[in-house]
């Protein structure tokens, strides 16, 4: 219990132990339980969060248009036709799909690997994962043209006596993303029960007792029970983990099984999975970077996270930059003529911009700035960072799905496509259907949680014999 | 359960970890059985102190995983081969590699459920009440910085003079009496 030995004046390094903190210093028990409780139990909520779910309330209403329109006139309102069949709707789903996985990286992976850093943040990185999922989900059930029958996909024992076929990775889809949907909830809502049980100890007001009260299940904080709780916390991190993987892999089956230039290929499933944590890890910072300054929580989030998120994005930007450039040199190691002649049109046809885009945002941005130290702990920066990449990886999808069919084998089935305004209102609606969840769940909902912080302070070493009274 | 009045327990109260993990060894070893940490975090020191080492969560969590495997793979092999079969480019009706995707699925979806709702049946949740919320410093410390040790009325041990001399002698913030 040296106070100063004077080995490290370093105030990012703990004296005690000699580890990076990820906290800022001089937290408590109770500061870290008061600042982030106050956020959920205030009665003021402020006048920026009115703002934010104004407009992405607004948003999430336009969705509600485009989708009742859709439901009204179908699918043909859509550019969706031969021989893009798969337009915006599969482009969004698999992008959506992606944002969500590195909620569950972070909170499930890292917890495996004893990340501590990521406890600030995978509160919010799993919510954020729950809203992806439902956006994603949406598509390929507005996709099929009936969504009143999507119900057909589940093995059901119909009168007209009809099954699914399971030899079909669209088959396989609803099984993974549904299970991932279920998985994702089941694991974020375990995870806040303590937090509930904080909320309703520390809330005022009787609806906020009830309400945290019902959420809380009663929790105590039972040794006992936190012990069962901890196993099952760490047992559903190994389930989501091979879980992540299974769900954009499956997605990649449903383009890698097509026998199509431009989709057959077996380096899809890493390269999906990659690229999903890749732009997951650049919405995590996009939400983080505003949350943090709007709420003060500097403290809790800190520097150290995001330049551990930025050298995540380094990693899997590699890997996605390994995937492009396998794509490359497969289309000329295949010798065929036909994925030759798509990886032509992809980069110098008429849609090769998106091509360079894609290039741009995704590899000769990221991944030539996040080797600096300097530019990872700058805040600005990989905010906006953060914006490109995941502007890249929705170009990604659209190459992968729109360049790889509007030219296929035959020149006189070539075509093109130009998404229309029903295809832009989807979109952005999603978009404001996801950030007005987003803002609901930060006013009502523990974004940080309390009690992972908590062990994370240095008042929870258990010292052997002290007599003395510890200085935190 | 029976309708139960009188004393739950004796509850002391403590302002760190360390002190808390010490009172419960200690109590352990002089012979209290029936007694129980309250943490605002999970603190492994204090379970094995309390003698609490293993628990049923993974027995439960596999059980619903293999559940789920066979329920799935049965149900796309009964569904394939004998509901309805179907000729997809000429592979056989039980193509069991296509299956496994889907029973892999629903093995970590059972698994996951029954880990979850596993964990909270065996934790006896959700209660709706529970008289540890009768303490007067409970509620405002054991979910937010206070650590608490419960001895509890069912131990033959337990006196209510004793039990409250002997949680004093570590010296708690406070020691108070738990009514049902």
């Amino acid at each position: 219990m040296a106070t100063s030995e004077g080995k490290t004046t370093d105030p990012g390094i703990d004296p005690e132990t000699g580890e990076y903190r990820v906290i800022g210093q001089g937290q408590t028990f109770r500061s870290v339980t008061e600042k982030i409780s106050r956020i959920v139990l205030t009665p003021h909520t402020p006048l920026g969060w009115f703002a934010f779910f104004g407009v992405a309330g607004a948003g999430a209403t336009m969705l509600l248009v485009a989708v009742t329109w859709l439901f009204l006139k179908g699918v043909g309102i859509w550019a969706i036709t031969q021989p893009v069949a798969w337009g915006f709707a599969i482009i969004n789903f698999v992008w959506w799909i992606g944002i969500g996985h590195a909620g569950t990286l972070i909170s499930a992976i890292l917890l495996l690997f004893k990340q501590g850093w990521r406890n600030s943040i995978n509160r919010f990185a799993e919510a954020m994962t729950i809203f992806a999922v439902i956006c994603a989900g949406m598509f390929p059930l507005i996709h099929v043209g009936r969504p009143w029958v999507s119900y057909w996909m589940l093995p059901l024992p119909f009168t007209m006596n009809v099954w699914p076929q399971f030899r079909s990775p669209l088959l396989w889809d609803v099984f993974a993303v549904s299970t991932y949907a279920t998985i994702s909830v089941v694991f974020w809502y375990m995870g806040m029960i303590p937090d509930f049980g904080t909320l309703r100890d520390r809330s005022e007001s009787r609806i906020a007792q009830y309400f945290y009260g019902m959420l809380s299940m009663g929790w105590r904080g039972s040794t006992r029970h936190w012990m069962r709780y901890e196993t099952a916390s760490l047992l559903l991190a190994g389930l989501a983990t091979p879980l992540v993987l299974s769900v954009h892999t499956v997605i990649s089956f449903d383009f890698a099984v097509a026998v199509l230039p431009g989709w057959h290929t077996t380096i899809f499933p890493p390269y999906f999975v990659a690229g999903a944590i890749y732009s997951g890890f650049a919405m995590v910072l996009t939400l983080a970077i505003p949350l943090r300054k709007f709420y003060h929580l500097e403290a809790l989030v800190t520097e150290r996270h995001i330049d551990n998120m930025g050298k995540v994005m380094l990693a899997t930007g590699f890997i996605v930059a390994y995937g492009y450039g396998m794509e490359v040199f497969m289309a000329w190691y295949s010798a065929s003529h036909w994925e030759a002649f798509m990886m032509w049109n992809r980069m110098f046809g008429p849609m090769g911009w998106a091509y360079w885009v894609l290039v741009t945002c995704n590899l000769a941005i990221p991944l030539t700035t996040l080797w600096s130290r300097r530019l990872r702990t700058n805040i600005t920066f990989m905010f906006l960072l953060s914006i490109v990449v995941n502007t890249g990886m929705w170009f990604e999808r659209f190459v992968i799905i729109v360049t790889s069919l509007y030219r296929d084998f035959l020149p006189s089935a070539w075509g093109t496509y130009r998404a229309t305004k029903w295809d832009y209102m989807t979109y952005v609606g999603t978009l404001g259907l996801f950030t007005a969840l987003f803002v609901l769940f930060v006013r009502f909902l523990p974004m940080i949680p309390m009690n992972e912080i908590r062990m994370m302070l240095p008042g929870a070493k258990i010292t052997p014999k002290a007599t003395a009274k510890a200085g935190d | 359960m029976p309708p139960r009045e009188g004393t739950y327990g004796m509850l002391a109260e403590f302002d760190n970890p360390s002190d808390l993990v010490r009172a419960a060894r200690q109590a352990r070893q002089d012979g209290w059985r029936r007694m129980e940490c309250y943490t605002p975090y999970p603190v492994e020191e204090a379970a094995e102190a309390i003698g609490f080492h293993r628990n049923e969560v993974p027995l439960v969590t596999l059980i619903g995983g293999l559940m789920g495997c066979a329920a799935m793979f049965s149900l796309e092999t009964w569904i394939s081969v004998l509901a309805y079969p179907l000729n997809i480019a000429g592979r056989p009706t039980y193509s069991w590699p296509a299956f496994m995707v889907p029973a892999y699925e629903w093995t970590i979806l059972w698994a996951g459920l029954s880990a979850c709702f596993g964990m909270l049946a065996l934790n006896g949740l959700p209660a709706l009440y529970h008289p540890l919320f009768n303490a007067p410093n409970f509620r405002d410390g054991a979910t937010t910085d206070k650590f608490f040790l419960c001895l509890e009325a069912l131990d033959p041990k337990f006196d209510l003079i004793e039990a409250k001399a002997y949680l004093e002698s570590f010296q708690p913030a406070s020691v108070v009496e738990v009514e049902y």
